[in-house]
C-alpha cells in the first residue's frame, strides 16, 4: 500500500465543500476516506479486559466478521441502555432538528461533511431507535426518520463515532441541552458489544488495566523516568527535589496522566508539578498503582470507565491520605468530576481536601475529595505562597486554550488564567466564541489521537488552529498552553501543520519557570534546556 | 496491518509499520524496516542506538522518554532525526522492534 500523504493546508482546507448534497442522508453510503479513521482495536487487547466478541479485522475489509446474531445484541444493547440511562431516552425524544448544532462541530467544520453536523451524528443512532423501539417508526418507517439495522449502517456509525470527540461544545447550543457526547459514548458501547473498537483506545485500556497506566509504564519505569526529571531539575536549579512513591500515611496522593511521565513536552509540565511540590514541602505521594489520571476506558463503556476510576480510591484508601490532588488532563477530570463519587464512592474515607499552605478548604471538591492543580496553584498565588518571576516567560507570548472536559464538564475557566496571567506577562485570549464553554477541541480527544486518522485530526483541529493562527497574526502569540495531556500530544502536529512557529505548554511548565525557588542557583535555562530571555550564551 | 517477508521470515506490521510481535526482530528485520524508512544503510550510530533502545526495552517493558534516548546515547534530537528521518518514535524505535506507545503520546 502507498503512504499516504497529508495535503498541503491551503490544500486541505479548499476542499471543504459546505454545499450539502442533492441526496438524502439515508442514502449517502458512508465513504472510508483515507487517512480518516483509526484502525481497529486488537483481539488481546480486547480479550485483556474481557471484552466481547473481541476478533481480528480491519475497517478495510467488506466483511467484518461479526457474531451470528450481532442485530439483536445492538437491540438488546439499545433496550438495556435506554432503561438504565433517562439521558439516552430523553436524547432520543427531544431533538426538533432546529440546527442549532449544526455548524458548531468542529469536525462539521473541518470537513463539510453533514453527519458531521451533531444532529446527523445522532440521527445515525437515532433512526435505529425509532425503528425499533417507537410506534411511529415502526408502522411508517422512513416516513418516521426510522431505518432498518444492517451492516451498513453499523458501519456508518463506527466511521461516525470515532469522528466524534465526545467533547460536548454543540451541547452548549442545544436550546434542549442535548448531550450529543453521551450519544456517541452510548453508539460506542454498542459497538464495543461487538468487539468493534479502535487500536488507540484498547490498547492503552489493556496496558491501564494490566499495568496501571494507558502507556504501559511499570512501576520500575515510572521510577526512572522522574528520577531523569529530578537529575535534570537539579542541573537547572541546583535543587534535587526527592518525591516519594507509593508512601503510606502521605497527606495526599498526586494522580496525573501517564503522559506527563512519558511523552514531549508533558514531562516539562511533570517537572513542575515536583519543583512546585518541593518548593512547598508538600507532603505527597507518587503511586505506581494508580498511576494514571487519565481514562480510555470512559471512550469504550461507563463499565469499563468505572473498572479503571476504581484504582484511584482504592489507592487512596490503602495509602491513607487525606485527599488527592490531580494533575493536568482534560476527560479526567470529567471522569472526577461528573463520575467518581457515584461510581466509586462514597470516598468517606477521605476529608475534604484543604490546602496545607493557605488552610484553603476546597468545599467545591466536598464529594469527590479530588482538587485540580490549577485550582491548587491559583489559590496558592492569591495568598502570596510563592515567590514569582515571570520575566523569566518574557520570550513567550502565550495564549490557553481551554481544554474541553475541564471546561464544559467542570466549568475551570479562570483558574488556569489566573495562574498563567500571574506566572508570564504576554497573554493573550482567542476571539470570545472560541474559548471558555465554547472553546474548540484540538480534534483529537476521546481517544483520537492516533497516526493512521491525520487528516481527520486536522481537519477537527482546524477550527482551534484557525483561532490560534488570528492571535499569532495579531499579538505575535507563539505558545499554546493547556491543562490536557492530550492537548499536549496532539497540538504539536496541529500546530506544526496550521499554525508553524507556536509551540506548546503545559501550564505547569510556564510555573516552574518562573518560580524562584528557596537557595536556587541563577538559572540561565527553562526546563527544556533553552536559553532563557537575556541569558543567551551564558554557558 | 500488513506482512513482510524478509528471507524466510513472514512478519506482521501494524498500521503504522510497528512489529506486531517484537519478539519477531531479527537484524534482517531492522534492516528491511530500515529502507522503508529512507535509510539507506543501517551505520554503527544507528546500531548504537537500536541496542540502546533494545536493551532499555528489555529492562523497563517500554520505550524510553526521548529525553532519556538523547541523554543515554548522547545523540540530541537533531542528531536522532538525521539518523532516523522520521524520529525517534516512528523511525528508531520502529526499526529497533518496539511496540508503538498508545495513549497521550
Amino acid at each position: 500500500m502507498a503512504k499516504y500523504k497529508l495535503p498541503k493546508p491551503g490544500e486541505l482546507s479548499s476542499s471543504i465543500n459546505y454545499n450539502p448534497p442533492a441526496k438524502d442522508w439515508m442514502d449517502i453510503p458512508v465513504e472510508f476516506k483515507p487517512a480518516t479513521y483509526p484502525a481497529a482495536a486488537k483481539e488481546k487487547d480486547l480479550l485483556t479486559v474481557g471484552f466481547p466478541n473481541a476478533h481480528q479485522w480491519t475497517p478495510e475489509d467488506e466483511d467484518w466478521n461479526l457474531p451470528d446474531g450481532w442485530e439483536d445484541t445492538v437491540i438488546k444493547g439499545i433496550e438495556e441502555r435506554l432503561s438504565k440511562y433517562r439521558s439516552f431516552k430523553l436524547f432520543m425524544d427531544v431533538c426538533v432538528r432546529c440546527g442549532a448544532c449544526a455548524d458548531k462541530c468542529h469536525f462539521y467544520i473541518g470537513t463539510g461533511d453533514p453527519k458531521n453536523m451533531p444532529v446527523v451524528r445522532a440521527e445515525l443512532l437515532r433512526s435505529v431507535y425509532k425503528r425499533y423501539f417507537t410506534k411511529a417508526g415502526k408502522v411508517l418507517g422512513r416516513l418516521a426518520g426510522a431505518r432498518d439495522l444492517d451492516a451498513d449502517v453499523l458501519k456508518e456509525w463506527w466511521y461516525y463515532f470515532f469522528q466524534c470527540t465526545e467533547c460536548r461544545r454543540c451541547s452548549v447550543f442545544c436550546p434542549y441541552g442535548i448531550d450529543t457526547a453521551e450519544l456517541t459514548i452510548m453508539g460506542r458501547e454498542l459497538l464495543n458489544l461487538l468487539g468493534l473498537n479502535i487500536n488507540w483506545i484498547a490498547g492503552p485500556v489493556a496496558a491501564c488495566y494490566s499495568k496501571g497506566n494507558h502507556l504501559g509504564i511499570e512501576p520500575h519505569a515510572l521510577k526512572s523516568n522522574i528520577e531523569l526529571m529530578i537529575d535534570d531539575i537539579e542541573d537547572i536549579t541546583g535543587i534535587r527535589v526527592n518525591p516519594t512513591f507509593n508512601r503510606k500515611g502521605a497527606e495526599i496522593l498526586f494522580v496525573t496522566p501517564s503522559g506527563d511521565y512519558m511523552g514531549e513536552p508533558g514531562i516539562y509540565t511533570c517537572m513542575g508539578y515536583l519543583m512546585l511540590f518541593h518548593e512547598l514541602g508538600l507532603d505527597y505521594t507518587w503511586s505506581t498503582y494508580a498511576s494514571e489520571g487519565g481514562n480510555f476506558g470512559f471512550f469504550t463503556s461507563n463499565d469499563m470507565a468505572k473498572r479503571l476510576n476504581s484504582k484511584i480510591y482504592a489507592e487512596a484508601k490503602r495509602l491513607g491520605v487525606k485527599w488527592i490532588l490531580g494533575g493536568e488532563c482534560g476527560h479526567m477530570w470529567r471522569v472526577l468530576n461528573q463520575y467518581m463519587d457515584t461510581w466509586n464512592g462514597p470516598a468517606d474515607f477521605l476529608e475534604v481536601p484543604v490546602s496545607p499552605i493557605t488552610g484553603t478548604r476546597f468545599e467545591n471538591a466536598k464529594s469527590t475529595k479530588m482538587v485540580h492543580i490549577t485550582e491548587f496553584t491559583a489559590d496558592l498565588i492569591k495568598h502570596n505562597k510563592l515567590k514569582l518571576d515571570p520575566s523569566r516567560n518574557d520570550h513567550l507570548r502565550v495564549t490557553f486554550h481551554d481544554s474541553c472536559n475541564p471546561a464544559r464538564g467542570m466549568g475551570l475557566f479562570d483558574e488556569p488564567r489566573y495562574v498563567i496571567k500571574s506566572v508570564c506577562n504576554n497573554f493573550f485570549e482567542m476571539p470570545e466564541n472560541t474559548i471558555r464553554e465554547k472553546t474548540f477541541c484540538c480534534g483529537s480527544g476521546s481517544g483520537l489521537n492516533a497516526t493512521e486518522n491525520m487528516e481527520e485530526r486536522m481537519r477537527g483541529g482546524f477550527p482551534r488552529a484557525n483561532a490560534v493562527k488570528y492571535v499569532h497574526d495579531k499579538h505575535g502569540v507563539n505558545m499554546l498552553a493547556n491543562i490536557c495531556a492530550v492537548d499536549r500530544a496532539a497540538f504539536p502536529a496541529l500546530m506544526d501543520y496550521w499554525v508553524p512557529g507556536v509551540g506548546v505548554t503545559g501550564t505547569h511548565e510556564l510555573v516552574a519557570n518562573a518560580l524562584v525557588m528557596k537557595g536556587e542557583k541563577e538559572r540561565t535555562t527553562n526546563l527544556r534546556g533553552e536559553d532563557l530571555p537575556g541569558k543567551e550564551g551564558n554557558e | 496491518m500488513s506482512q513482510i517477508t524478509v528471507g524466510d521470515l513472514v512478519v506482521e506490521l501494524d498500521e503504522d509499520g510497528f512489529l506486531e510481535d517484537h519478539k519477531q526482530w531479527t537484524v534482517d528485520v531492522a534492516n528491511y524496516l530500515a529502507k522503508t524508512e529512507e535509510i539507506e544503510e543501517l551505520g554503527e550510530e544507528h546500531w548504537k542506538m537500536i541496542n540502546y533502545l533494545r536493551e532499555y526495552f528489555d529492562q523497563f517493558g517500554v520505550a524510553p522518554m526521548v529525553r532519556k534516548m538523547c541523554k543515554d546515547t548522547g545523540f540530541d534530537q537533531k542528531k536522532i532525526y538525521e539518523l532516523f528521518p522520521a524520529g525517534p518514535g516512528k523511525g528508531a524505535c520502529k526499526i529497533a522492534g518496539l511496540p508503538k506507545p498508545t495513549g497521550c503520546v
